[in-house]
């Protein structure tokens, strides 16, 4: 009687302080793979929490095969035959990826597991889907890509047909990504119903039958992908026409402002070096971007870089001065501005208004104090010419507490600092992360501007777009080490996806 | 920036305020349920006397305010940074017996005797604050765990020192003689009470600190530290300087109420305070807790829970004159200190109130998709987190967050 294996019929869910969910209506097709598009903070994943039954929806009904059903738990999800693969897995660590795909329906006979029988079933599951997996690794020891495929095949041995898939291509390297969505397909073809939760357009366009986009907590409209095109889509997720393109004018590299020599940081995890014997430089006017997946020694590298963590072995140069034991007052002082990737733990205090923050690099200078004494109006005066300048947007300018800021302004707060400090080195990790396509937007001519009035710029980001788009040169950071050096104008995605999952390394020239 | 009462009862102070108010009504209520119980038919009474005792013996309020202002202040302060001094009572051991020690063994001309007395006593407990600012800073020792301990050792080493001192200790009375005049600190003047000018220090002290917190750099470095750790390092501040003079302030503080409460003279001519060495840790030092508590670590708002305790223990002492045991008032003093600490979770639990009925009345307004600028969107207070199971947590710390972003008029 009904088209649709699931509904979820004007379902509103408010929070306190905020409409999560408002009158959204998603319909999923049996059989078809059905893309969730919206912004972050535009109410995904609150929405597929309900559907799992992490929430309960304020208003509005839930319906399965044109059946009403109520969904207070995951394991009613699970009876309804609704399986989720989280943006964060959820595995036992230590656990074999067996042990795993089979925690909480352990096939047992009087307590006893029957580990032959799910072994058996396990090995069909993969074989029949093309998930190859080995059951008996320990899911510590496996790859990200690895261990969501051990997510997939705990969904199939549940023998869920609705799944629903959490931003899945997050962790993912190119070449994952192409047989994540082979895998997507061949679930469709064997009618299995797919949700697919992404802010990616590319990923939509590839393999989506239908959109549904969310703006705010409302949705905007349910299209048919063979409909529609990437620039329709992005106008309906932000409201307005974005472009893609970071325009960018050529010039000249100058002089080299940091070089890292032969840099080795120590692992706090494991006994090996998280940064191996490093060596680059970044000159003036260029943007150089890290690449790689993360957690290959990009964040241990970037601490050592900015005197967060010491280095064990090597040396960096700042213009031509070594800071390799300097403080981080000192790094700051000779020209080096950091925008962090944890914004919330470094980057802000949040409790602290917007012009404290503002100052947070400079407060100790002349022009901020007088004796130990804040010289409260011209903190205030520059405050305000950078949230002016800079656009920084919140309830009551600078005096207000930068908690109730939205992340987009917190980030545009940290860099209006970072950038109008002096500094001839500004290291960027991850300054888009978790913000929307405009905020994004911004923040790569903020930084294409830093590098265009003759300052270095070293990024660091895990979004391809972004490190295509945005870079000079790449360097791409396998297991702590450079791998390869690629120009972005001269290099494919695919190229950067292979250097990416160590498959490919050229040797960085010595400079 | 408009005056209007809207901006006043939403500004931070005036939740502390309102909260400690209804923490101390709270806990009065309580203790008169106490009062009906211990003994019905003088519970009117008695309470009366409780409520307003405090009123006939403003001299004793004040006097006894001092020492838990200080210590109330060594505890703040601390808290600014993030840092639990719990060793308020061993510092303020310590800076009674350096005070002690100048009024009894030094002879410095007569009026400058008191003054040494109080900078000794501020000397004494600098030292005690340091050594676990020291271990903090530098071995990353946990500060509650050595100033707990450093309450102990400060406790008999005082005792011990003292029952050594034939100057300072009579054995026949076991206690300390009676300070020579010149080191005992001013009176107020108040007749029949050891009310002093160290009051009139006390509360100027606190006023100090609360320009240094809001003034300084260093007040700015030190918030900052206590707000955010990783920040105050992100931004190159220097940590273990900041913790190592935060405690070492912190102990003075304390050490002054100890220098204070010691040099006072009392109501009988010539006669002063007198120190009992009999093994215990000073109470004043973890009334101190509590006074920073009802005060929410603002010097200016210790200053009045400071009072207010002792205005509230000189009443119930008198309400003893209808038969209640002290411990009575005891009790409702705890329960205060008990609902203090509830008292932000209320604060909360009322801004969220008005919070929900203000989103309610936005939302009728709110915008059509097309319109606006994105960028303004607050993806910080929507309750959608990468991870689902984490996401009701997320909802309920960041609820009380103000939500102007979202509720701002779209001009």
């Amino acid at each position: 009687m009904s088209d649709y294996i699931i509904e979820m019929l004007n379902i509103t869910k408010e929070f306190p302080g905020i409409i999560a969910n408002d009158n959204i209506t998603l319909r999923l097709r049996k059989g078809e793979i059905h893309a969730l598009l919206g912004e972050n903070g535009a109410g995904k994943s609150t929405l597929m929490s309900i559907l799992f039954g992490l929430y309960q929806a304020d208003k509005g009904e839930i319906r399965k095969n044109g059946k009403t059903v109520k969904i207070s738990n995951p394991n009613d999800a699970n009876a309804l035959g609704i399986g989720m693969v989280h943006q964060h897995f959820k595995l036992v660590e230590v656990f074999t990826v067996l042990e795993n795909i089979i925690l909480g329906v352990e096939p047992n006979k009087l307590g006893f597991l029957k580990m032959k029988e799910a072994r058996e079933k396990v090995l069909e599951l993969s074989e029949k889907y093309g998930l190859k997996v080995n059951p008996d690794a320990l899911i510590e020891k496996i790859s990200v890509g690895m261990q969501q495929r051990v997510e997939i095949l705990k969904m199939l041995f549940r023998d869920n047909e609705i799944l629903i898939f959490d931003e899945p291509t997050a962790v993912l390297t190119p070449q994952e990504i192409d047989e994540l969505m082979d895998i997507m397909r061949g679930f469709k073809n064997e009618g299995k119903s797919i949700l697919f939760i992404t802010h990616k357009l590319n990923e939509i366009m590839a393999v989506a039958d239908r959109c549904t986009v969310l703006w705010k907590g409302k949705c905007v409209g349910t299209v048919d992908i063979k409909d529609t095109t990437k620039e329709e889509l992005s106008r309906m997720m932000v409201g307005r026409d974005v472009s893609f393109e970071v325009e960018k004018k050529d010039i000249e590299a100058g002089d080299v402002v940091l070089s890292v020599r032969n840099l080795t940081v120590p692992s706090k995890h494991h006994k090996k070096n998280a940064v191996n014997n490093v060596s680059f430089d970044v000159r003036a006017g260029e943007i150089v971007c890290i690449a790689g997946i993360d957690g290959n020694g990009q964040t241990e590298f970037i601490s050592a870089l900015t005197g967060l963590e010491k280095p064990s072995g090597g040396t960096i140069t700042l213009c031509g001065r070594n800071i390799t034991k300097a403080n981080i007052r000192t790094r700051s002082k000779a020209g080096m501005s950091h925008i962090p990737e944890d914004r919330h733990k470094h980057g802000l205090v949040l409790d602290y208004t917007l012009e404290e923050n503002m100052v947070l690099q400079r407060y100790w200078e002349p022009e901020f104090q007088n004796k130990g004494f804040i010289r409260s109006r011209n903190v205030r005066k520059y405050a305000e010419r950078l949230i002016d300048q800079y656009d920084v947007r919140s309830a009551q300018g600078p005096v207000t507490v930068v908690r109730s800021m939205s992340g987009g302004n917190q980030q545009k707060a940290i860099i209006a600092r970072e950038i109008d400090k002096k500094h001839e080195l500004l290291v960027a990790v991850q300054p888009t992360r978790g913000l929307d396509i405009g905020a994004i937007e911004y923040i790569h001519k903020q930084l294409v501007a830093t590098r265009d009035a003759g300052k270095a710029v070293l990024l660091v980001s895990f979004e391809l777009d972004e490190v295509m788009n945005v870079s000079d040169r790449i360097l791409v950071m396998y297991e702590g080490e450079i791998v390869g050096e690629l120009d972005p104008k001269k290099t494919t995605v695919q190229e950067l996806g292979l250097y990416m999952s160590g498959a490919k390394r050229n040797v960085v020239k010595e400079n | 920036m408009r005056l209007n009462i809207k901006n006043i009862t939403k500004s931070k102070g005036f939740s502390s305020f309102t909260s400690a108010l209804l923490a101390i009504g709270l806990g009065l209520i309580f203790g008169f349920i106490v009062m009906i119980v211990a003994s019905p038919e003088n519970s009117l009474s008695g309470f009366q006397m409780l409520l307003l005792g405090g009123l006939s013996r403003l001299g004793d309020v004040f006097y006894y305010a001092t020492p838990i202002i200080m210590t109330g202040l060594a505890v703040g302060f601390a808290f600014k940074m993030g840092l639990f001094n719990i060793g308020a009572s061993g510092q303020y051991t310590m800076g009674m017996y350096f005070a002690l020690y100048v009024g009894f063994m030094w002879k410095p001309p007569e009026g400058a005797h008191w003054i040494l007395c109080i900078l000794a006593g501020l000397a004494g407990g600098m030292i005690w604050g340091f050594i676990p600012g020291f271990f903090k800073a530098l071995l990353n020792v946990n500060e509650v765990i050595t100033s707990i301990m450093f309450n102990y050792i400060g406790m008999y080493l005082v005792d011990m020192l003292i029952s050594g001192n034939a100057t300072m200790y009579v054995s026949t009375k076991a206690r300390t003689a009676y300070l020579p005049a010149s080191a005992q600190i001013p009176s107020l003047g108040i007749q029949n009470t050891s009310a002093n000018i160290s009051f009139i220090i006390a509360i100027i002290i606190a006023i100090i600190l609360f320009i240094i917190l809001q003034k300084t750099i260093f007040g700015y470095e030190l918030k900052a530290t206590g707000y955010n750790k990783h920040a105050s390092i992100y931004a190159g501040m220097n940590g273990k300087r900041n913790i190592i003079l935060t405690m070492v302030i912190a102990g003075g503080l304390a050490g002054l109420g100890g220098a204070f409460y010691i040099l006072a003279p009392t109501t009988i001519p010539g006669s002063s305070m007198t120190y009992e060495p009999i093994n215990v840790i000073a109470a004043n030092g973890f009334n101190g807790i509590a006074v920073a508590l009802l005060g929410s670590s603002n010097p200016i708002g210790i200053i009045f829970s400071g009072i207010f305790i002792s205005y509230i223990q000189r009443g119930g002492t008198l309400a003893s004159l209808f038969g209640y045991k002290p411990e009575i008032i005891d009790i409702v003093i705890a329960v205060i200190i008990y609902f203090s600490a509830f008292a932000m979770l209320m604060s909360l639990a009322i801004a969220r109130f008005f919070k929900n009925r203000k989103v309610k009345h936005i939302d009728t307004e709110d915008i059509a998709p097309g319109s606006g600028d994105p960028v303004e969107e607050s993806n910080e207070i929507t309750p959608e987190s990468d991870d689902p199971a984490t996401e009701s947590q997320v909802a309920t710390t960041e609820s009380d967050m103000p939500v102007e972003e979202t509720g701002r008029e779209e001009a």
